[in-house]
């Protein structure tokens, strides 16, 4: 086991930078999530970790071993792809088989390893069927015995649930979790679903545009993401637009006075703000952050409720209450003019 | 609606009856008793068939077609795999243009390529003194052209279909290049594989307008055995041995789909 050190690597296709400059330590056994839209570049990033892309520059080592320049066949990488890619000629036993065999293991240690993979994810009696009599969740767990069965240095999956149903995505979430952490291998996996990467890695990697915007755990990233991007993609976010005019005292454009917790260099800005910290009330508080609104819509969903609110200046706002709080008068109706209320430790400003 | 239902269906029976029609009336001939084709035939006979055999323009052909289509179609095979392999797999400069030119003699009329295949091999001839005209050798190259296209067709259709993302999981798992062909790349793509065989066998087997040019005394293909035989007979003979030759044929068709369900390969 080891982890895994990213070193300023950049892969270019013709001018454009599918990743750009990215350095991430993995930690060992740390199971690491590589998040962010469609073109982001954190499939790129993995595929160079795997050895299937060649990065332009950088490198890239699993412990001390530097394996930039080693094929992928040689980099001792276990990976789970999307859709699983079981070899379909071959019976479970046989695609869990097939690491050991084109290693040259005896018999007998392969049989005994076999075994020991198929009991690791619970379908020992299975062994004989073909992968197209599975389940996809079952799919999943043979392709993961798989990767596993060949002792490797890092675990790579690739948007592992995609191809799950919304129940079975969240109980693998969990079985692929417990599984690596008892096996305790290093991991990384590529997810374009934030509430995913939250439920399951230890650290979150969100990437934008080739570069990693922001590397941490997911509270990190909720309460202080340190860019809009991060901001808007973790999570719902309500921004104001304005400036800095101050320590800790921002302008909106309008010319409200409002006021942030942490530090921003003065200058244009957006203040921001989660739904689940506003309240809507009748009036403003003596201090704290307070904008005029008038309600759009609510949206009654059990655990809480969400009211869309528009500002003076008729910007969209969300709002979140938690059902039980009182964090929202009981009668808010559309058309009705309230105060939109939060504190300001609960703002933080992003360039 | 319904008198649109009906009129389609009766196009289709038309169509159907266009193109089965000269078939079945062709099996059916090859039955009949009298010597000279008339219609109602007087009885029937199976005795064509054996009359058929007994000519050996005929016998000589068949077992000529056999064995020229055989080696014209394990030729295609050694070529054309690794071939489809290239321009499904690798980017190289010039993949489209070498894909267009070993697909090209299925665009090319039998007739001229033919002529040229022929003119070539004279040319060639007169360069090295090494006789290809006319000579078994000659009727294979000539065959492995035919047969060339459709296995690069069928070949790369199916590894279209069996995505690459089977052989990065090989790679992942260890397995270097030809690892990965053989234990993965190869089998899944073994129907497709199969179909091309079939197919490769047919098209030299039925080929009548390359081989025109190419053969020569004692080494006829049976199309020309039965071109040659039409100049100066028509008795039910030709119709026993075109009745062999549609059964040949039918089969290979029919193991082929059952491996490549054929509508999706074109």
């Amino acid at each position: 086991m080891s982890g895994v050190t990213l070193s300023n690597i950049r892969k270019t296709y013709g001018e454009l930078a599918a990743v750009d400059d990215v350095s991430i330590e993995i930690r060992d056994g740390e199971l690491l999530a590589l998040l962010g839209p469609s073109g982001c570049g954190k499939t790129t990033t993995l595929r160079m970790i795997a050895g299937f892309v060649a990065p332009t520059a950088g490198t890239i080592r699993f412990g001390e071993r530097d394996v930039t320049s080693i094929p992928v066949h040689k980099r001792n990488v276990g990976m789970v792809f999307q859709g699983y890619a079981l070899f379909p000629h071959l019976t479970v036993a046989k695609n869990v088989e097939f690491g050991l065999r084109v290693r040259s293991w005896d018999k007998e240690r392969k049989a005994r390893r076999v075994a020991e993979m198929l009991r690791w994810v619970q379908l020992d009696a299975l062994a004989e069927r073909s992968p197209r009599a599975l389940s996809g969740g079952q799919q999943q767990r043979v392709a993961l015995a798989r990767a596993m069965a060949i002792e490797p240095d890092v675990l790579l999956l690739d948007e592992p649930f995609s191809a799950l149903d919304a129940k079975l995505r969240t109980q693998m979430r969990k079985e692929i979790r417990d599984l690596q952490q008892d096996a305790g291998i290093t991991s990384v996996f590529v997810t374009h679903d934030q509430a995913e990467a939250m439920a399951i890695a230890d650290r979150i990697g969100v990437m934008s545009h080739g570069k990693l915007e922001q590397l941490g755990s997911a509270e990190d990233l909720y309460k202080r993401p340190v860019s809009r991007f991060v901001a808007g993609f973790i999570g719902k976010c309500n921004f104001v637009e304005g400036r800095v005019v101050g320590a800790q005292r921002f302008e909106s454009a309008e010319g409200l006075a409002l006021q942030f917790g942490g530090e921003h260099a003065a200058g244009a800005a957006a203040l921001c703000f989660r739904p689940e910290h506003a309240v809507l009330e009748a009036g403003a508080p003596a201090s704290g952050n307070s904008l005029p609104v008038t309600v759009k819509s609510v949206t009654y969903l059990g655990p809480s409720t969400d009211f869309e609110v528009l500002s003076d200046s008729g910007q969209t706002l969300l709002v979140s209450a938690a059902s039980g709080t009182g964090h929202a008068p009981s009668s808010v109706a559309p058309g009705q003019k309230l105060r939109l209320n939060w504190r300001p430790e609960d703002s933080f400003v992003v360039a | 609606m319904k008198i649109g239902r009906y009129a389609f269906a009766a196009l289709v029976a038309l169509i159907f009856v266009f193109l089965l029609g000269p078939l079945i009336v062709i099996i059916w001939a090859s039955f009949f008793a009298d010597k000279i084709l008339s219609f109602p035939p007087s009885g029937y006979t199976t005795s064509w068939f054996g009359a058929a055999w007994a000519i050996s323009d005929f016998a000589n052909g068949f077992l000529m077609s056999v064995k020229v289509g055989a080696c014209a179609t394990v030729v295609s095979l050694l070529l054309g795999v690794p071939a489809a392999l290239a321009v499904e797999r690798y980017s190289f400069p010039g993949r489209e243009t070498i894909r267009q030119v070993l697909l090209s003699p299925m665009y090319v009329p039998a007739i001229v390529a033919g002529a040229a295949v022929y003119i070539y091999f004279v040319e060639f001839e007169i360069f090295t003194g090494f006789q290809l005209a006319a000579t078994f050798g000659g009727l294979v190259i000539a065959h492995s052209l035919i047969a060339l296209p459709w296995t690069m067709r069928l070949v790369c259709a199916s590894l279209v279909t069996a995505n690459t993302v089977s052989e990065e999981a090989a790679r992942s798992l260890g397995a270097n290049a030809v690892q990965t062909f053989f234990l993965v790349t190869l089998p899944i793509i073994r129907p497709g594989i199969i179909a091309a065989a079939m197919f490769s066998f047919i098209a030299s087997f039925s080929d009548l307008e390359k081989s025109l040019f190419l053969v020569g005394p004692g080494k006829t293909t049976l199309p020309i055995a039965i071109v040659n035989y039409l100049e100066w007979s028509l008795d039910p003979t030709i119709s026993a041995v075109a009745t062999v030759q549609i059964l040949i044929i039918g089969t290979a068709l029919i193991v082929s789909d059952r491996f490549v369900k054929l509508g999706k390969a074109f």
